[in-house]
């Protein structure tokens, strides 16, 4: 059977076989409040893991965690860089976590203010990235930030306008934009269609999804709305009071919840 | 009142010990920009405290000192501050850039070349090139800490996608020693060439930010730009009118009420040099020359 799977299917078989990224036990304390406890996962690459939970559950304190933008308290988040090494984000020089963070990795904010530069033009906000690794060619730069307002579908006769002078959704294709230049392979987002028009979540939501299936993106989506986790992830985990209290494959854990919690959060959200 | 109630050149010792600390701080990483306690000098900030801080600092009682404001002697600016020392520090003063071995600049380097010994301090409202895309200070510094400066191309980005070339006419941001990015002060890009490899000292001084930074002699500085894109010198394309100069920077000025414009050195210790050698400019005969 193995001589019939061509050895680029094998290969990516064998890639996928080993974690990109790993959670062990993440905790997190703010004075006496558990915003996380013991959280532990595998990611795998191309796969797209959802985390969801009521308000104050502790998602985005998890994200900040795996992104290597907050220090847990206790536990570790381990990234297998380009190279194939898994390293210890702990262990990143701060140098070498931001570079990380503007290369190989994405970060998607609900609020495009946090994530864009507003006041900067739209070709500039996509072209910083590739500025910031050295590109020092102008009309490469220009043309490489034109050909990804396409992609998301930005009119590129808008490149030269700043941020502000777009629309909600626009705002936050432009960050996936800026976020994808660097070809990075994994994309963290913490509720991305947050504050959007329902017709405009679900344009956006249909373009990450083609991109991540594309361009073979791992990515982790916080989400509270289960309709984007059902949309978008492979697998969900669901966060009550900073635990993970079930998780598995989206379409399993939303047709067939197990924990009451989930059941409850099913039944009161995918109706709407 | 006479000379005596004043410390020699103003400051009091502790606080030129505390500024010349700064300063060698700053000299041995160029380009960086040292915090230091500026204090109250007797006169407002716009004036350039910074500058005379640290020209208070590094003065003795030898030095010959020159005081120029957008490239002339003879602004208020630039008599007052003059005279500031003059009378608090005794120390003899000069219009030549070649007599002088400290030279306090306002948005101006001198055309004639300096050199060894030389001491140029420059005045500079905001040293931080990096605050116009990034008001937060803690990540300005963190991006000086890490070499991360992809920021200031978008800023040149920026200029090119709006006016097709890079506007950027003043306070054009340089690399020093290959490490830092600084910030020239509002100094035309005409000078940058000049800061590159220069033989005298250069000291950077921000009064109201509280900065301090250094270029040490003989430094490499290289302007940014972009390869399709590369830096290019500013100057009015024309000829001095009083000395003929076609290599200086020259100011535009008006002549009369009917709105009548010439073009002069903006250096105008070069400019009267040149016309003390006999140089005229459209403006001038060499008899009239010989005594303006
Ligand atoms: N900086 C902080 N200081 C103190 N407590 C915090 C801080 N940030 C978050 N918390 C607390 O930690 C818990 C988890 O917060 P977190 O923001 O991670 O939740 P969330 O699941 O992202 O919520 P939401 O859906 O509202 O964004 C909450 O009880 C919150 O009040
Ligand atoms: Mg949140
Ligand atoms: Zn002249």
């Amino acid at each position: 059977m193995l001589d019939r799977v061509s050895s680029a299917a094998l290969d990516t078989f064998v890639a996928s076989d080993q974690p990109l990224l790993i959670a062990d036990g993440l905790s997190k304390r703010y004075g006496r409040i558990d915003a996380c406890r013991g959280v532990s996962f595998e990611l795998f690459p191309g796969e797209v893991l959802a985390i969801v939970g009521e308000s104050g559950s502790g998602k985005s304190t998890l994200l900040q965690m795996l992104s290597g933008q907050m220090t847990p308290s206790a536990g570790r988040v381990s990234y297998r860089m380009r190279d194939g090494v898994l390293r210890d984000l702990a262990e990143l020089g701060e140098a070498e976590r931001r570079l990380l963070l503007r290369t190989d990795w994405g970060f998607v904010h609900q609020d495009p203010a946090q994530g864009l530069r507003m006041a900067v033009s739209a070709g500039a906000n996509v072209g910083e990235r590739l500025m910031a690794i050295g590109w020092n060619h102008y009309g490469k730069i220009r043309s490489v930030a034109s050909d990804w307002l396409e992609r998301v579908e930005i009119d590129t006769g808008r490149i030269d306008d700043a941020p502000r002078t777009y629309s909600g959704g626009m705002r936050q294709r432009l960050q996936i934009a800026r976020n994808l230049v660097t070809d990075p392979r994994l994309v963290f987002m913490d509720e991305p269609t947050g504050g959007l028009d329902v017709s405009v979540q679900a344009r956006l939501l249909d373009l990450v999804r083609s991109l991540v299936a594309e361009l073979g993106l791992a990515a982790i989506v916080v989400t509270h709305d289960l309709a984007v986790a059902r949309l978008l992830s492979h697998r969900i985990l669901v966060m009550k009071s900073g635990r993970v209290i079930e998780t598995g494959l989206t379409d399993q854990v939303l047709d067939d919840p197990r924990e009451p919690y989930t059941q409850l959060l099913v039944s009161s959200i995918l109706p709407a | 009142m006479t000379e005596a109630t004043y410390n020699f050149a103003y400051l009091d010792e502790q606080t030129k010990r505390m500024i010349r600390r700064a300063i060698l701080k700053a000299i041995a990483i160029p380009g960086y920009q040292v915090p230091f306690a500026s204090r109250e000098m007797p006169m407002p900030y716009g004036w350039g405290t910074g500058g005379v801080q640290v020209t208070a600092s590094i003065l003795g009682p030898d030095d010959t000192l020159k005081v120029i404001d957008q490239g002339s002697d003879d602004t208020t600016n630039a008599i007052s501050i003059r005279k500031f020392f003059a009378k608090t520090a005794g120390v003899a003063t000069t219009t030549s850039t070649p007599d002088a071995s400290v030279i306090q600049t306002r948005h101006r380097i001198p055309e004639t070349p300096l050199h060894e010994g030389q001491v140029l301090v420059y005045q500079v409202p905001i040293p931080e090139p990096l605050r116009y895309l990034e008001p937060r200070e803690t990540e300005t510094r963190r991006m000086h800490a890490l070499a991360e400066y992809g920021l200031m191309h978008v800023k040149l980005y920026e200029d090119i996608a709006k006016f097709g070339h890079i506007a950027t006419a003043y306070a054009y941001p340089v690399k020093v020693a290959g490490r830092y990015v600084m910030d020239p002060s509002p100094t035309p890009k005409f000078d940058n060439p000049k800061m590159d490899n220069c033989p005298a000292l250069q000291l950077f001084g921000a009064g109201r930010e509280k900065r301090i930074y250094a270029i040490p002699p003989y430094t490499q500085v290289v302007s940014l730009d972009f390869e399709d894109h590369p830096f290019t010198r500013y100057r009015q394309d024309g000829c001095c009118a009083l000395c003929g100069a076609d290599d200086s920077y020259l100011d535009e000025i008006v002549t009369d009420n009917a709105g009548t414009r010439m073009f002069v050195c903006s250096d105008t210790d070069y400019c009267e040099g040149r016309r003390a050698e006999g140089h005229t400019g459209s403006e001038t005969t060499p008899m009239e020359s010989a005594h303006a």
